[in-house]
């Protein structure tokens, strides 16, 4: 809709009094668990004074040092299995419509669609069936398939802004299949794969539904942490590992938007 | 040549689809078989013996005598869980239409800067987002301070582990959810006909009734699709804000494979909410012939 904002017309009332309260309902939890997070008071609630210390608490807990850790490994491997898969089938679904196309694309949006709770039963049950040991593993599995989506997605969009001539023009000056997709398409490309991968990494490094219940005893992912932390009681050193967790994310999803934004 | 081409986008496309395939179809299917199957005598599942227990367990419980009675319990969770995410969806749609509306009215720069806006909560850790509320809720907690501040003794809020604290988390939760597709169907709209029906001697509220609303309407059902559906499965909010106190399905399921120990019911009732969601995108298609997430 282009409207012409200063004919009064188009003024409908309380439409930017809700949309305020909107953006304040949507923000103010998040600023004030980050504000809270340098509150000297240990009660959290009354400000006292500015520190640090709690960041520096949380930083040298070991626990959650080797939670994140694993959080990251699991992160990472997901992210690279997801987005080559997910690459590979952008440039597959780019070449015109085929029979099946349908199905194909229902299939990679499945992980979309299928509730949290019950992916993670249904792999939980998977696993057992099939007899994999429950660990960082099966974790890394059970992330990967619901990283394939946000990977692709991003990928397909870059892909269908293509200029398909570009491709025809290098096969038309002899660059064979791999030559042209080195030094065409994935010039082009490669904004919409590193988005797409970090769109995956920070989906699987805050996910916990299907870590919590695939992960079986041994595996801590941060977030898994963070909820039994949260369950014990609400404590400075909570806001501070959580205020972190909120940085990574809206700095990965910054990043990963404004890569997206990058002209062909 | 064709043949060829053919084979070759089949091996590019094959990985992604036969790893889904593999490791998400392939344990729904399973899942389904699980919730016909006899319970194991320590947890687990007898694999091979048929048994439509998982389904009975929904409605009725053995007395001592093994007749079966009646129980309610579960039914409760249902109708909380519908009754919650109902709530949400509403709160979320008179939030989110004006939201959406507001925003389709603003310059291209602004419109895409508060888009991103919307979205970025749904990027961060969900349990820190409902962590946040806590904080917020509980009593002696933000809000319980300031009106206590402001002269209104609360004598502590209570409202935390209640219903109301998790209608309040799921709003949240989910609230992008509704803005975007709308803004999508909003964005597309054509301001000729809004304009139109203005020329036409159509007051605002006339125009907002008979043009806007019923050209934002995929938009306002995807939002609402997807406001809802998510809501039924949802299962941290319940889990903080609710105290645990105030199961919702999904937190019905996952104590199945905690200490209740029933795999098929948990089975069961897994594929209950599938295939509720899988009706209610079925029925969007129909309707408006995409998919609620294409609005996205």
């Amino acid at each position: 809709m282009k409207v012409d904002a200063s004919n009064p017309l188009w003024r409908f009332r309380g439409i930017t009094s809700t949309a305020m309260l909107f953006f304040a309902y949507l923000y103010l939890p998040i600023v004030i668990l980050i504000a809270l997070s340098f509150n000297e008071n240990r009660l959290a609630t009354i400000w006292t004074g500015f520190t640090t210390d709690w960041y520096v608490v949380a930083l040298s807990n070991d626990d959650m040092l080797r939670a994140a850790q694993n959080s990251l490994v699991v992160a990472v491997s997901a992210t690279v299995i997801a987005t080559i898969a997910a690459t590979l089938a952008a440039m597959g679904m780019s070449r015109g419509r085929f029979r099946g196309e349908t199905g194909v694309s229902a299939m990679l949006a499945l992980p979309l669609l299928v509730p949290e709770v019950v992916t993670a039963i249904a792999t939980l049950l998977f696993f057992v069936a099939i007899g994999i040991k429950l660990g960082l593993l099966t974790i890394i599995i059970a992330h990967t398939v619901f990283c394939i989506p946000f990977a692709y997605l991003p990928i397909r969009a870059r892909l269908e802004g293509m200029d398909p001539s570009l491709t025809e023009a290098a096969n038309d000056l002899y660059a064979n299949e791999w030559k042209a997709f080195r030094r065409v398409t994935l010039p082009l490309l490669w904004p919409g794969i590193l988005s797409g991968a970090m769109l995956s990494f920070i989906i699987s490094l805050d996910d916990f539904v299907i870590s919590y219940f695939v992960g079986g005893a041994g595996a801590t992912t941060l977030p898994i942490y963070i909820f039994g932390m949260i369950r014990i009681g609400i404590t400075p050193e909570v806001n501070a590992i959580s205020a972190m967790m909120l940085l990574v994310s809206i700095i990965f999803v910054s990043v990963s938007f404004l890569i997206d934004r990058i002209r062909y | 040549m064709g043949n060829m081409f053919r084979s070759k986008r089949f091996w590019l496309i094959a990985p992604a689809v036969v790893y889904i395939a593999f490791f998400m179809a392939l344990p729904l299917m399973q899942m389904a078989y699980v919730s016909v199957l006899e319970r194991g005598d320590y947890g687990g599942v007898n694999w091979g013996a048929f048994s439509v227990d998982a389904y009975v367990n929904f409605l009725f419980e053995r007395d001592l005598m093994d007749n079966l009675v009646l129980n309610t319990d579960y039914i409760q969770i249902f109708v909380r869980s519908f009754g919650l995410s109902a709530m949400t969806m509403v709160f979320a749609l008179l939030l989110g239409f004006p939201t959406a509306f507001y925003i389709s009215m603003q310059s291209q720069g602004r419109r895409n800067f508060l888009i991103f806006l919307v979205t970025i909560p749904f990027w961060t850790n969900i349990l820190v987002r409902n962590y946040a509320w806590m904080l917020l809720l509980r009593n002696g907690g933000l809000i319980d301070g300031v009106l206590n501040w402001a002269g209104i003794e609360t004598g502590g809020l209570d409202i935390l582990y209640t219903p109301y604290a998790v209608s309040i988390g799921l709003t949240y939760t989910y609230l992008p959810f509704m803005v975007l597709p709308i803004y999508a169907s909003l964005e597309k709209l054509d301001h000729r006909l809004v304009e139109a029906a203005f020329d036409l001697g159509a007051d605002k509220r006339r125009a907002m009734k008979r043009v806007i609303l019923p050209l934002a309407a995929p938009g306002i059902a995807a939002g609402c699709i997807l406001v809802f559906i998510p809501c039924l499965g949802a299962y941290v909010t319940p889990e903080l804000l609710g105290g645990g106190k105030f199961m919702m399905i999904a937190n019905l399921i996952g104590s199945q494979f905690g200490a209740a120990r029933n795999w098929p019911f948990g089975a069961g009732l897994g594929f209950v909410l599938l295939a509720l969601v899988l009706i209610s995108m079925l029925a969007y298609s129909l309707k408006f012939k995409s998919l609620p997430e294409e609005k996205i």
